[in-house]
């Protein structure tokens, strides 16, 4: 039967998805078509949505940016005169014109993002689905599993690159009465999205991967700390559940085995800090998620004191199918130490922002401009940006650098969990380090002193720097600030909260000179050191910024040039974005 | 006291999932109930806490202590209508700061701010997680994305006309 799916991932969504899945159901009705309409999780164009593919006998084909309109067109002439349309299609049956945003693409982890039911338990065995636990509960030991895993090469994907298998071998080895595997789903860096898209597009493979894992190390327990701001994911995420409860692949004695495993969920709270893991263990024991002195490691002493693991999503998505598919298939693919495939969130000034995974050895630019098909606007590529607020700025000169955790730590940057936002000309560097700077101080818990005010401190000389009152000595002082917090802070969030400042320092010295000395931003970003100015040449009089200016700093009647009074504007540039012709600008 | 204040609160609480309570002072089981309170009421208000406290045996202290350091929880009732305006890294160098800017003068109010009349509210969030749509707003359930200052003008004078 012709299948019809519509991507529902919460970019899909956003998008407006769900109109258009209603809009194919009524359609379907009214004309009384045979075919399934089905939901399905983020397909990765996030930039085309909505996506709807047909699976028809001739093959599959992907329209883009569907909307009420065109669902009824695509029904008349796709669904019933058997006509694709061929200008709204990224991919089609006969693999011609396809969109080159798939063919660099490797995808494990998303192998089944965006082509199965995420609510349909028996699509997910079709695709040998619990295939792999079923596997090691009939013929492996434990160890083979963390053998495998370990031959494997597979490192955390959360972003800090610990070896997985030796993990599961520290929690294999503690000795406790109980054990935990926690599935760490709380992606908080802002601009990432690949853990929300694998638990919205395929939550069993995540449940299956942590499966695997307390099948490793023995735990009976699981948690999956999810972000309560996801909600699709959490509900998908609780209809899987409750599948695999049903068909007894959760619970007591799983699989004709004598093994016992049970998953819960805890919705964080916001707080970018819970990452970490032990402040999400004090989250899941409902305190405030503060971290505390390692060792003891979770692995030996966890949540409610007994050893447990912790991995995040992408992380256990990788697992099913090592299992399946063997740890040499695994490393066959990425550079020495980095194996596998990485996902990235790609977003910012790109043209195609999405979901991409790609193997790893790859280099930043063959994402950026074979994957991302190059900078918006015809703006010039500056800068990526991966790590989110632990990460840094790596320079477009060093685009050639290859996707491995080494590598990319060497440049000062973090792989991170995926977030990689591309950056033109027009972004600021110091503007942007101070916007990693709010986010890290804001989410600071406060118990450690350098942690908690040496962010302060830090935040307070970039604010200065971007009004134009630095001086000289705050690079010096921002500089010895910065290897304060990393040496004295106990987790992640503190030890890596001065990085996008030590990267753009680094980097883009010379911009944080020009704010200091000239008292200019070279990005024309820092308001207090733009000016705003019509353009007479190019000033028609249409009164349009005029009446967009909140505090009337905009003089002019009709077809007048119009003059901005510089004593009264407040430089939010509402006027800038309001023009239609170009005739004001920046200097 | 506390008799009177369980029977004043179950009258009002009718989704808050008090058998969470049936296991007294549970460990982990104060963040869950939190979300509860706020799911039925908007905010958690203080009545909440001190029942809380009594019944799970938790200090109240320990309850504020984790209600104002998950970003999450609010003590005070919001507007009806709740503008979360991005701040993640994609919609800042898309230009969310001319997006603030003009939630900022249209609605005259402050972030974390809810208009007098009740009627919006407005929210930084660090990101809504579709970066590709960006810069992107949310009014209560809905997403509006790739916005300029005066879409965002027009998506306001539509809900103030609801």
């Amino acid at each position: 039967m012709v299948e019809v799916k519509v991507g529902l991932g919460t970019c899909g969504i956003s998008a407006g998805g769900y109109t258009v899945f209603d809009e194919l159901k009524i359609e379907k009705d009214k004309n009384n078509i045979d075919f399934e309409l089905k939901e399905t999780g983020c397909m990765g164009m996030c930039y085309r949505e909505v996506l709807v593919e047909i699976n028809d006998e001739k093959g599959k084909w992907l329209y883009a940016e569907v909307d009420k309109a065109r669902v009824k067109k695509i029904v008349e002439d796709h669904l019933i005169s058997g006509k694709p349309i061929e200008e709204w299609l990224v991919k089609t049956g006969k693999n011609e014109n396809e969109d080159p945003f798939f063919e660099k693409q490797k995808r494990i982890v998303l192998r089944n993002c965006g082509e199965i039911d995420p609510n349909s338990i028996d699509e997910y065995l079709e695709k040998d689905g619990y295939s792999a636990i079923q596997k090691v509960i009939n013929d492996d030991s434990p160890e083979d599993v963390i053998k495998v895993i370990t031959d494997s090469g597979l490192r955390g994907r959360g972003g800090g690159g610990f070896p997985t298998g030796l993990k599961w071998k520290f929690t294999s080895e503690a000795q406790g009465d109980k054990k935990y595997v926690i599935c760490n789903a709380d992606e908080g860096d802002p601009g990432a999205f690949m853990d929300r898209s694998v638990l919205e597009g395929d939550p069993h493979s995540v449940i299956e991967g942590m499966m695997i894992a307390a099948f490793a190390i023995g735990a009976e327990y699981g948690y999956i700390y999810v972000r309560a701001e996801y909600p699709k994911a959490i509900e998908r995420l609780r209809t899987a559940l409750g599948q695999a409860t049903e068909k007894g692949y959760i619970g007591e004695g799983i699989f004709g085995s004598k093994i016992n495993f049970n998953i819960k969920i805890k919705e964080g709270a916001g707080a970018f800090v819970c990452g970490e893991e032990t402040a999400l263990i004090a989250s899941i024991e409902g305190k405030r998620g503060i971290p505390r002195v390692r060792p003891p490691f979770p692995a030996v002493k966890g949540l409610w004191g007994k050893p447990t693991n912790i991995n995040n999503v992408e992380t256990f998505g990788n697992v099913p199918w090592i299992i399946l598919n063997g740890a040499a298939a695994f490393a066959s693919m990425g550079t020495e130490k980095s194996k596998g495939t990485k996902v990235f969130a790609l977003a910012g000034k790109i043209k195609k922002s999405g979901l991409a995974e790609v193997p790893m050895g790859m280099t930043i630019n063959e994402v950026v401009f074979e994957i991302g098909g190059g900078i918006k606007d015809g703006g010039k590529f500056k800068a990526v940006q991966m790590g989110g607020p632990s990460g840094g700025c790596i320079p477009a000169s060093m685009g050639d650098i290859k996707i491995d955790y080494d590598e990319i730590t060497k440049t000062g940057a973090i792989m991170g969990s995926g977030g990689m936002v591309v950056l033109d000309e027009t972004t600021c560097m110091v503007d942007l380090a101070k916007f990693f700077l709010t986010f890290t101080q804001n989410e600071s818990c406060g118990k450690c002193t350098f942690c908690r005010i040496g962010t302060k401190r830090m935040l307070e000389i970039l604010e200065k720097i971007t009004l134009g009152k630095g001086e000289e000595k705050d690079l010096d002082l921002l500089e010895e600030l910065s290897y304060k917090i990393k040496d004295n802070s106990l987790c992640g969030l503190g030890q890596t909260a001065p990085n996008p400042v030590l990267t753009t320092l680094k980097y883009y010295r010379e911009e944080y000179e020009a704010h200091i000395r000239d008292k200019q931003c070279p990005a024309h970003s820092c308001a207090a050191l733009i000016e705003y100015k019509v353009i007479p040449d190019k000033c028609t009089g249409c009164t349009l910024c005029a009446r967009n200016c909140p505090v009337d700093a905009i003089e002019g009647s009709v077809k007048e040039i119009h003059k901005i009074d510089p004593e009264k504007c407040i430089k939010c540039s509402l006027c800038f974005q309001a023009c239609k012709f170009d005739a004001i600008e920046k200097i | 006291m506390g008799e009177n204040l369980s029977k004043e609160i179950n009258l009002n609480i009718k989704e808050f999932k008090i058998d969470l309570l049936k296991n007294g002072g549970d460990p982990g089981v104060l963040i869950p109930l939190l979300q509860s309170a706020q799911d039925s009421y908007g905010y958690v208000p203080e009545k909440v806490i001190n029942y809380i406290s009594e019944f799970a045996e938790i200090p109240a202290a320990e309850i504020y202590g984790v209600v104002t350091f998950y970003s999450q929880f609010r003590l005070k009732p919001l507007g009806k209508y709740i503008v979360k305006v991005c701040e993640g890294t994609a919609c800042h160098v898309n230009g969310a700061k001319s997006i603030v800017n003009m939630l900022l003068n249209e609605l005259g109010i402050g972030v974390g701010e809810t208009s007098d009349d009740g009627m919006f509210s407005l929210l930084s969030v660090a990101c809504l997680g579709c970066c590709s749509l960006a810069p992107v707003i949310m009014i209560n359930e809905e997403t509006f994305g790739s916005l300029t200052p005066d879409k965002v003008r027009k998506v306001l004078k539509k809900y103030r006309q609801k």
